[in-house]
């Protein structure tokens, strides 16, 4: 058990720090700390330019085979990459869903014309994806998609329609990835697919879900009759869910090391505020900023384990905790934030609705528990697949 | 960065796992609590001569096997998951002790006894006001020392040959080495609601000392420090009684049926085993991270600070995880977790009593708090 990184490892670290504090300059200044969740609809031209200074630089894709434009890099020089991204302020990726979810899937599952057609975009910078998972009647329960694909045998086309939702970056993106019915025979996870889609077409249209913040990351994603080529599904016909599932695994962590890094800010921010304000007299508060503190190391441990956990890629016990602590966590920093502030946590910046960035935080945060996989989803993972408890008996759908 | 057991390290917890699966049973720890040691003299040799655990921190030139604190928190968690009743943890803490001392004839011999499976308990508290307070005094003799006072929660004091007693000498703390055997010394066990982790009270009645066995004139630094590896110790424990509350409570909501299923299946069940893991797998994540700054620390690679800071989150996420996972385990059990008969009760109280040694959850997050939030205190450490 060691937990200090090799010295070539240091060396990387070293190399990736460099980099950043000579591009995040000039230009790039303006854009530091901004673009993450719940600002992600900020500075997106800016971003769009950023992530095309990174491909230049080779920075994006590391966690890519050589072969395909990456570095072949090793899950401890992706955490590196991560944590000095974020220490840097390095801007919320608009590139990111490629980079971690499009591309692994299509080096895992993708035919090799596929590759050749994608993968380069997503290692230049240049075409951005967003995902097309879940639906109004397909969120927890996200086998129960609706959308269809239906093969037009005079054009030798796929036609998806239906409605995808909470595709953030969907107006800035290239293509998305759709999982949709191709037997409509079958239910549940049998008869989907997994469909690689233009966004710019007639047959897709696009409509922004404004927040509690006032502020719209997300969208509403329609699909009538979308036009998807022949060769455009990966895998077959049925294998959908196969596909979608592998994706979702695909990630591993490597990112949650820059997303503490993050954390440490905000929890920082607070730290100052009770320290200028007198809460941190407080003994209530004080206990909460050392949970705080402790929570955050927890979750870096947490991490560090799953980072050195096998290679075979299966999800081990400190993996399936790792969603439910780190959103209960951050919805918490978000609470404590409010307290800390006292009676001025309820004025904001300016009209209309203008909020500060710790009550962006505190509202947003309530989005954690329920986006990818709700905590109530988590422990039900958690005690079918970690603890061996009987699985939930299904109703008819 | 290899955050994880190396081969030799995952083959120490599945041998200790295995063997206390056999010589630690529900039945033998039971007897073992309730006999006038409240621990079994049998088990601590077996441990002593097959496992060679009292041996892990003791330095290879004194008879020992130069392990690290990683190593010797994976027997502690096993004997937390089986609730041994052993001077285990009173040997380690006393090996800690030894190891802050500079090197000298007196302290190498004492290092080489621990090795053989003799006690060498530390008496540092009387805890009248906090765990800091000491109570014994020691004065200046016509031929050395003499010492009055009283200690308490002297870990398995009562099976020590020799004591490691923390003494005000004058306004420092002095560490001296005393035979338990010497004129004015009474070690009596202390009765205690957790039976599993035996304690002892030592009074001190005018024992007069060589001069040489003054270990330490000036040990309170070092005290701090080795209280918090043992800290460390107690976490490990913690983790291991937290994971056998939630297994012990997952295999017993899994046969219990009502209206006709396993209450197993029932998501409130379910949701209350996850967050049990939940904390079990936090708490057990900075067990290993602290483990691991006490081994850096060891090798003068860690502050005091660090270390201090490491145990004091380590003790509060596994004490209360222990807690949490212990008592939501009676509630899983229902009617039967509140009975003598299943074993559930004895982690429950094993919790509560690891909870408070050495610094309750509140007050190590005080102390988080201070780093955090004082400015002077932040300099300090």
């Amino acid at each position: 058990m060691q937990l200090k990184f090799t010295s070539e490892d240091e060396l990387f670290r070293r190399e990736v720090a460099d980099w950043l504090t000579d591009n995040l300059s000039g230009e790039f200044a303006p854009i530091k700390h901004r673009g993450g969740p719940g600002d992600e609809h900020v500075f997106v031209e800016e971003r769009k330019a950023w992530e095309q200074r990174l491909a230049e630089g080779g920075w994006t894709c590391i966690g890519w085979p050589e072969a395909w434009g990456g570095k072949s890099a090793t899950i401890e020089q992706q955490v590196i990459f991560n944590e000095e991204y974020a220490r840097a302020g390095g801007p919320g990726r608009v590139g990111h869903i490629g980079e971690t979810l499009t591309g692994p899937t299509l080096l895992a599952f993708g035919s090799e014309a596929q590759k050749h057609r994608y993968l380069p975009g997503i290692r230049a910078g240049k075409e951005l994806w967003c995902q097309g998972y879940s639906e109004p009647s397909a969120g927890s329960d996200l086998a129960n998609v609706r959308t269809k694909a239906v093969l037009d045998e005079t054009s030798g086309e796929w036609r998806i329609t239906g409605q995808k939702v909470w595709t953030s970056l969907a107006h800035e993106s290239d293509f998305v990835f759709v999982l949709a019915r191709t037997n409509p025979e079958e239910s549940a996870h049998r008869g989907l697919g997994f469909f690689l889609v233009p966004m710019r077409q007639e047959g897709v249209s696009i409509r922004p879900i404004t927040q509690l913040t006032g502020t719209a990351e997300f969208n509403e994603v329609f699909f009538d009759e979308a036009v998807c080529a022949a060769d455009d599904i990966v895998g077959a016909p049925g294998e959908g869910w196969k596909v979608a599932m592998g994706l979702l695994g695909f990630e591993r962590g490597v990112s949650t090391l820059g997303q503490q890094m993050l954390f440490q800010t905000e929890l920082d921010e607070v730290i100052r505020l009770a320290k200028n304000n007198g809460a941190a007299r407080n003994p209530a508060i004080r206990q909460r900023i050392a949970e705080a503190h402790i929570g955050l190391r927890t979750l870096r441990y947490n991490s560090l384990r799953m980072l050195s956990g096998g290679e075979d890629g299966s999800l081990s016990r400190e993996a399936m905790i790792y969603k439910l602590c780190w959103s209960s966590w951050h919805r918490n920093l978000g609470k404590l934030a409010m307290d800390v502030l006292g009676p001025d946590a309820e004025l904001i910046e300016n009209e209309p609705y203008e909020l500060g960035r710790l009550q962006s935080l505190f509202l947003f945060t309530r989005a954690d528990t329920i986006y990818g996989g709700t905590n109530q989803i988590q422990r039900n993972i958690i005690a079918e697949r970690a603890l061996g408890m009987p699985r939930e008996p299904r109703g008819n759908s | 960065m290899k955050f994880s057991f190396t081969d030799e390290q995952s083959m120490l917890r599945d041998t200790a796992e295995a063997f206390l699966a056999s010589v630690s049973d529900s039945t033998s720890v039971r007897s073992a609590m309730q006999s006038p040691l409240g621990f079994d003299q049998g088990c601590w040799q077996r441990i002593c001569s097959e496992m060679y655990w009292q041996g892990i921190l003791v330095p290879e030139s004194c008879d020992g096997l130069s392990l690290g604190v990683v190593e010797m928190t994976i027997a502690f968690e096993q004997i937390g998951r089986r609730l041994t009743p052993s001077p285990l943890y009173a040997s380690a803490l006393g090996v800690v002790a030894l190891r802050s001392l500079d090197e000298s004839a007196r302290q190498q011999a004492l290092l080489k006894n621990a090795a053989e499976g003799q006690v060498i308990a530390l008496a540092h508290t009387s805890a009248r006001s906090n765990w800091d307070t000491v109570d014994v005094q020691a004065q200046k003799g016509p031929e050395g020392w003499i010492l009055t006072g009283e200690a308490r929660f002297v870990s398995c004091g009562h099976g020590a040959q020799t004591l490691l007693v923390v003494a005000d000498n004058g306004g420092q703390e002095s560490l001296f080495a005393v035979d338990a055997a010497m004129r004015g010394v009474t070690v009596s066990k202390t009765p205690t609601m957790d039976q599993t982790r035996p304690m002892a009270s030592l009074h001190l009645d005018s024992v007069a000392l060589d001069e040489d066995a003054m270990l330490s004139e000036n040990w309170g630094a070092s005290r701090r420090t080795t209280l918090d590896i043992g800290r460390i110790f107690v976490g490990a424990e913690q983790v291991g009684c937290a994971q056998e509350s939630l297994d012990s409570s997952v295999a017993y909501v899994g046969e219990r049926v009502q209206f006709g299923r396993t209450i197993a299946s029932y998501q409130a069940i379910k949701h209350k085993a996850a967050d049990m893991m939940l904390k079990v797998e936090s708490a057990r994540s900075l067990l290993y991270f602290a483990a691991c700054i006490a081994d850096e620390w060891l090798a003068g690679d860690a502050s005091d600070g660090d270390l201090a800071e490491a145990a004091s989150m380590l003790s509060s996420c596994a004490g209360d995880a222990a807690f949490f996972c212990a008592g939501t385990g009676i509630q899983l059990h229902g009617g039967v977790g509140i009975t003598e008969e299943y074993d559930i009760q004895l982690y429950f109280k094993r919790a509560r009593s690891t909870e408070s040694y050495l610094g309750r959850p509140d007050e190590h997050r005080e102390a988080i708090a201070k780093r955090l939030l004082d400015e002077d205190a932040s300099h300090a450490a």
